[in-house]
């Protein structure tokens, strides 16, 4: 049901390793989407690790830290406004640990997250259909967690807004999928009063830079199992590089270009509920981690008002 | 969609407004300072106690021409030329170094300090390369200016500045050559106007000192550091406030002064620094017979120790007999109940620590990529000298104590580091994680203690309204090195105690230096 909003989770998560801890699930990156009253809330547990990381381009390990491994558990929500309009909702408690060194770990709430995706648009096509899909997401850390002990901190503590415009066409049990993303971030504040980028800084205000996604999958939508293969793609926009065994830093270039393979299963005995199970991993990065992740979460669906029995096909509409 | 949904819908997609009007540029915290406003421009300077020039004439500078030559006047116009039509780039040069030289160099030097700040990475063999200065743009670049390197630059650099301008002030006294705004009332001070006379110019002065500094401390950044030197001495003849004449008997005197320092610095014992195995070695040898348990690096692969024979870098305001007097006696004996105590301490400060302690750790961490403590104290300082309108000469001598204390900290820390060679925390108990890196040195005392008591004490001196706050920085800051599990109470304590007493000789000289 729920994706964990690749981004700002993936990314403010993992901070070395970009894309994201994909939890499947519907959400913000997929054409999902609940009907009208309906509401789906759910726990997901992501597990993420690196041991190979960039620093710029540069690919290697770092003997202080071995493997640096990060741990979530997500509470999401996703409500169904109409059936073509909903609002999602999760936030994660994250935990960090390096295998080697003496770094201590990090854990705290991360940040919340609200979306609203929005479907104006779906056309039958001679063979298939086709929709169109906007969602606009915002997210902010809920507390003042440290951001300046990469690659130990928790996230990078910007305030985010995304866009994001989505197709997804389906034919049979076939559907492949596209979407693009604009993330604005806010800028982050340290505590230390200076810091060095490309020059000194004499401030404790760090200018963030912006990003862009891309997203494709291909997959199969059956009754009671939804799987899919994706390619996520991470840009950002500026940035400087991790200099030659200096530790990463909030506002590093960061890309990311991950593979992934999702599944998302309905119980047929009871169709409220739905487990799923997603893994990505990093192929190739720029001051990120080559983090591989596992999620696992489940969930659980009703309706709010008294409504005609839940079907299986009613639950995995697409419109 | 309905209608009632658009409440929604449409103030979510017009969040689109907000990358447009939040503006995210950010600025430093002395992008917009006024130019330099002297209460007192300290005319009698010349006469002030130098630290390695003999005289302030040591240098001769030739008497420059009378105002009402044509020599003179026809210079006037290289300022005239600038002055019709400034563009808004020179504009921010000007705006940018008027607010001070000693202050603008000060920031440059942390700059350096942060670019060069960071330790080698290792070879395949899992040995460690050695910056050399003889190839210095060779990997791993010249210098590695971790803190006691970074002390050693800032003092050279400040006391270097502080005798060429004695020096400076000696010679505008001596002939008394007024500014151009004060000569042509039609060029324009984008100084502050004053009766200091401008021959020779104390921009050019520290421009060419600075420069010329490089050579010793950062040979790969002689060519940046140049340029910057260029564009001070552009800026003052744009600012109106020197004629080229002005800047070229500046340069040149600062550039004599320099190679005084240069010459002193090649022989000071620092490029002995590093050491060699075999002193590496010995270091354990030693510790291990006196029944102690050794420090041995924390990194993976394992590396030598840093710097450990800065202990005998030559001091400028202390001998060798007040150094080895200043180191304080031994910590707690490996084993003791005392170490027990006190490793127990630690590991309950980062078993579950604070969002609060976190904070102070980081605040003070000044680690490897960063300008260093003495480069934090030196933020500090500037900080608060901005508000006290010292004149270049003053500016340059505070910087120079505060910079020579915290060398000579440097100096005594790490005499005591080596002389006990004890073991951090995370040896005794592996238990202790860290919230900041452990550097790569011995424990015994704190390096950070060290020097925030001696800066804490030489300039609660120099501000007195200050003192108690500057005291109560330097017990946060030694706290925060315990705080994040690198350290132990004796360490801070015994460290603090340590950088008061170093403190206390920056206090003497400045005593006794003629600017009180």
């Amino acid at each position: 049901m729920f994706r964990i909003h690749n981004l700002f989770f993936g990314i403010t998560l993992i901070l070395l390793s970009a894309i994201a801890p994909e939890v499947q699930a519907q959400t913000d990156n997929d054409a999902i989407m609940m009907n009208k009253q309906q509401w789906c809330n759910g726990i997901t547990y992501d597990h993420a690790q690196w041991n190979d990381y960039w620093e710029g381009t540069f690919k290697r390990t770092n003997q202080n830290i071995g493997t640096l491994t990060t741990q979530s558990v997500m509470a999401m929500s996703n409500y169904g406004i109409t059936s073509n309009l909903n609002l999602l909702a999760g936030v994660p408690y994250v935990w960090t640990d390096a295998s080697a060194g003496t770094l201590h770990g990090m854990k705290g709430f991360q940040d919340l997250s609200l979306f609203l995706k929005w479907k104006p648009i779906t056309v039958d096509l001679r063979k298939g259909q086709l929709s169109l899909f906007a969602i606009v997401g915002f997210s902010t850390p809920t507390n003042n967690y440290e951001i300046g002990f990469l690659p130990m901190s928790i996230g990078l503590g910007s305030t985010n807004i995304m866009w994001r415009g989505m197709a997804y066409y389906r034919r049979g049990i076939f559907f492949v999928r596209a979407s693009g993303t604009y993330i604005w971030r806010s800028n982050v504040s340290l505590d230390q009063t200076s810091y060095y980028t490309t020059q000194l800084n004499t401030t404790n205000q760090v200018e963030m830079p912006n990003q862009l996604t891309f997203n494709g999958s291909v997959g199969i939508y059956k009754k009671y199992l939804i799987a899919e293969l994706m390619v996520d793609n991470l840009t950002t926009l500026g940035g400087f590089d991790i200099r030659k065994n200096d530790m990463p830093f909030v506002s590093n270039r960061m890309n990311a270009t991950s593979i992934g393979a999702h599944v998302k299963y309905t119980f047929p005995f009871d169709t409220h509920l739905s487990v799923l199970a997603a893994s990505n991993y990093v192929l190739t990065g720029r001051n990120v981690g080559q983090t591989l992740d596992f999620s696992i979460g489940m969930f659980y669906a009703f309706y709010l008002k008294k409504h005609a029995p839940i079907s299986t096909t009613t639950l995995n509409k697409t419109n | 969609m309905k209608k009632k949904y658009a409440f929604l819908v449409i103030p979510a997609f017009l969040l689109i407004l907000v990358p447009f009007s939040c503006k995210k540029t950010i600025s430093g915290a002395t992008a917009n300072i006024p130019a330099l406003d002297a209460g007192n421009e300290d005319l009698n300077a010349g006469n002030w106690k130098t630290f390695l020039l003999s005289r302030p004439d040591s240098f001769a500078v030739a008497a420059p021409s009378a105002t009402n030559s044509t020599a003179y006047l026809a210079e006037l116009n290289e300022i005239k030329g600038y002055q019709q039509n400034l563009s808004s780039s020179q504009q921010q040069q000007i705006k940018y170094w008027v607010a001070g030289g000693v202050l603008r160099w000060n920031e440059i030097m942390r700059g350096l300090v942060a670019k060069y700040n960071l330790p080698p990475y290792q070879e395949a063999n899992g040995t460690y390369p050695i910056p050399n200065s003889n190839n210095p743009f060779a990997y791993p670049l010249f210098p590695f200016a971790n803190p006691p390197y970074a002390s050693r630059a800032y003092a050279y650099v400040s006391a270097a500045q502080y005798d060429a301008l004695i020096a400076c002030w000696y010679y505008k006294s001596l002939y008394n050559r007024p500014a151009p705004y004060k000569v042509d009332s039609t060029i324009k001070a984008a100084v502050t106007v004053t009766a200091l006379p401008s021959y020779p110019s104390e921009a050019a002065v520290l421009a060419g000192v600075t420069a010329e500094m490089m050579k010793l401390l950062f040979p790969d950044e002689i060519a940046n550091i140049e340029q910057l030197a260029i564009d001070q001495e552009q800026a003052t003849i744009m600012a109106g406030a020197a004629v080229r004449s002005d800047i070229v008997a500046g340069e040149a005197l600062g550039r004599q002064v320099a190679d005084l320092f240069i010459a002193r610095g090649r022989a000071d014992n620092a490029g002995k620094a590093v050491g060699t195995p075999a002193n590496w070695a010995n270091f354990v040898t030693q510790t291990l017979s006196e029944g102690q348990i050794p420090w041995y690096s924390l990194e993976s692969p394992q590396r030598p120790p840093m710097l450990p024979l800065f202990g005998s870098v030559k001091s400028f305001l202390i001998d060798s007999e007040t150094v080895a007097a200043l180191i304080p006696g031994p910590p707690p004996a490996s084993g003791s109940q005392q170490m027990i105590e006190e490793t127990e301490e630690v590991y309950n400060y980062v078993k579950n620590p604070s969002r609060d302690n976190i904070k102070l750790v980081e605040y003070w961490a000044d680690g490897a990529g960063t300008y260093t403590p003495p480069g934090h104290w030196n933020a500090i300082a500037a900080a608060d000298f901005i508000q006290q309108n010292y004149s270049e000469i003053r500016w340059a001598r505070n910087m120079a104590l505060l910079n020579l204390t915290l060398m000579d900290a440097a100096i005594v820390c790490w005499s005591t580091k080596y002389k006990y060679f004890n073991a951090r925390p995370s040896q005794l108990n592996p238990s202790i994680k860290t919230l900041t890196g452990i550097p790569n040195f011995p424990s015994y005392i704190s390096g950070h203690s060290t020097f925030t008591g001696a800066a804490a004490t030489l300039l609660g001196h120099i501000i007195p309204a200050r003192a108690a706050a500057y005291m109560q920085m330097a017990q946060q800051a030694a706290l925060s090195r315990l705080v994040g599990g690198i350290h132990y109470r004796s360490d801070i304590d015994v460290g603090l105690q340590t950088g008061i007493s170093v403190g206390g000789y920056a206090v003497q000289r400045a005593e006794i230096d003629g600017a009180e």
